[in-house]
């Protein structure tokens, strides 16, 4: 398994990827790390569509057959859609985590909040000190 | 820095993905945790138990010891050979650890504790064997595998030694042979037949490499705990410890009150509880819907808190969530779980959940 770090996209250190359309709308999900580290997903509990989160709050939860895991939204904004996928195949994140695993979009409150995550260099780097 | 079995190069050569376990620093899984528990269900799988610490009892009086030290009865083992799962207890019916123990002469039994207690195990049976003037011997120069699944003696037989292999394929269920340090019980975890072999440590990893040329998959300690749950087996330190008894774990049944003369370690604590009445239940619990249950949580019956949960997590098998839990004697029937701050739906349930790779509940 590769740690694929798109470049296009931005991150948390809490390992959440945000991609932003032209209509400022941001697509949240986690990422290639994460669900690797995590194992095998079996769970996942959605935000609920038109929740209105703040940047750092606990949205959404992921459960591996190990564990659960808070997801964090990276950004303040309204909840406009959930990947209703996930619900019935949580493996999708782990077999696609940036494409067909996405978690939920969120209509951006704040655009310049993207600007302060990390580009894909610094999480490949932060990534890469937390494993030991 | 944690310790390391004899197979941590193996396992890194391999693939596998290391965590750290209780102080051991072992694979938890190869790549998929689910993959692993259905490649025991269905075909053969293997797991490093090397952390875990085999005993060696020796003295013309060790019979007699172990059924002063045990709650279950080592005057069932008759046959050389003959395995019996029993806790070791405190006086207060705490139970210190679970084990098996094999007979194996008059003079020398042996028996395999949790790698977690291994340090107190040791320290209280030394001083309980002192009077009994049975030598205690931790044989930390002794690696062990476990080989599981409905395929898993056929695949395992092809790589034991030679003289071992005919002799272990004779086996029945929770018995051992041996033959010079190798040791062969057919025992388990998982819910499945197979063996647990143990063997010098030097010889481990070229072992664990035979096996899995002979198509036995390389398996985490994850796996290993969806199984076990899954079989409705205890896990140490969750589903019971020092501040439980037996009595309160589901494990009644491994604690033998005939005769009413054997006097072993916690038996008045047991009968006390046991003329008190009202223990809390052991019981398995089946999550009507999606979610997944996990240890801590706590049970209610209606809007009492009737409990919580000791183990839990996701079946493979299933596909659904189970747990063990520990709830007050007089609770219901219908009861649900708080799983961060929602009330889940759970059904009582018998258990095993699974065993032979089938479902022994309905969904």
């Amino acid at each position: 398994m590769s740690n694929d770090v798109p470049t296009e996209l931005k991150y948390t250190r809490s390992h959440e990827w945000v991609r932003v359309d032209d209509e400022g709308i941001a697509t949240i999900g986690i990422t290639d790390h994460a669900q690797e580290l995590l194992g095998d997903l079996v769970f996942v509990e959605l935000p609920e569509v038109g929740a209105e989160l703040g940047a750092g709050a606990e949205c959404a939860v992921v459960e591996s057959v190990k564990a659960a895991s808070d997801v964090y939204s990276p950004v303040t904004g309204e909840v406009l859609e959930v990947n209703e996928v996930l619900a019935d195949a949580p493996e999708t994140i782990n077999q696609d985590a940036y494409e067909d695993g996405w978690i939920f979009r969120v209509r951006l409150a704040d655009p310049s909040e993207v600007e302060a995550l990390l580009d894909a260099d610094a999480y490949a780097e932060h990534a890469e000190s937390e494993e030991h | 820095m944690d310790k390391k079995t004899v197979l941590n190069e193996t396992h890194r050569d391999m693939g596998a993905r290391m965590v750290s376990f209780g102080g051991w620093d072992m694979p938890v899984n190869y790549g998929s945790q689910i993959e692993e528990h259905h490649a025991v269900r269905h075909d053969a799988g293997m797991f490093d138990v090397c952390h875990m610490t085999v005993v060696d009892l020796r003295g013309a009086r060790t019979r007699e010891f172990l059924q002063h030290l045990l709650a279950n009865d080592v005057g069932k083992l008759q046959n050389p050979g003959k395995a019996l799962y029993s806790c070791m207890l405190r006086e207060d019916g705490g139970v210190i650890d679970d084990l098996i123990v094999y007979f194996l002469s008059e003079n020398w039994f042996r028996m395999v504790v949790n790698a977690a207690t291994t340090e107190k195990d040791v320290a209280w049976i030394e001083a309980q064997a002192k009077p009994y003037e049975v030598s205690v011997e931790p044989r930390f120069d002794l690696g062990m595998i476990a080989v599981q699944g409905p395929k898993a003696r056929e695949k395992a037989k092809t790589v034991l030694p030679g003289d071992l292999a005919a002799s272990a394929m004779d086996l029945k269920p929770f018995s051992a042979a041996y033959a010079g340090e190798w040791f062969v019980g057919r025992t388990g975890y998982t819910g499945e037949d197979g063996f647990e072999v143990m063997m010098p440590e030097s010889e481990a990893p070229a072992f664990w490499r035979a096996l899995a040329d002979a198509g036995v998959a390389p398996c985490g300690l994850g796996a290993r705990d969806t199984l076990r749950l899954e079989a409705g087996m205890n896990l140490y330190g969750s589903d019971m410890d020092e501040t439980q008894s037996p009595l309160t774990s589901g494990l009644a049944w491994t604690v033998a009150l005939e005769p009413q003369d054997r006097a072993f370690n916690g038996r008045s604590a047991l009968e006390r509880q046991r003329a008190g009445g009202d223990l809390p239940k052991f019981v398995g619990l089946l999550l009507e819907g999606k979610g997944v249950l996990r240890g801590h949580q706590k049970v209610f019956d209606g809007d009492r808190e009737v409990g919580e949960l000791t183990s839990g997590g996701f079946s493979p098998t299933l596909e659904r969530s189970i747990a063990m839990a520990r709830v007050a004697a007089d609770a219901g029937e219908q009861l649900t779980v708080d799983v961060r701050g929602k009330r889940l739906t759970v059904r009582r349930v018998k258990m095993p959940f699974v065993r032979n790779g089938k479902a022994c509940i309905a969904l």
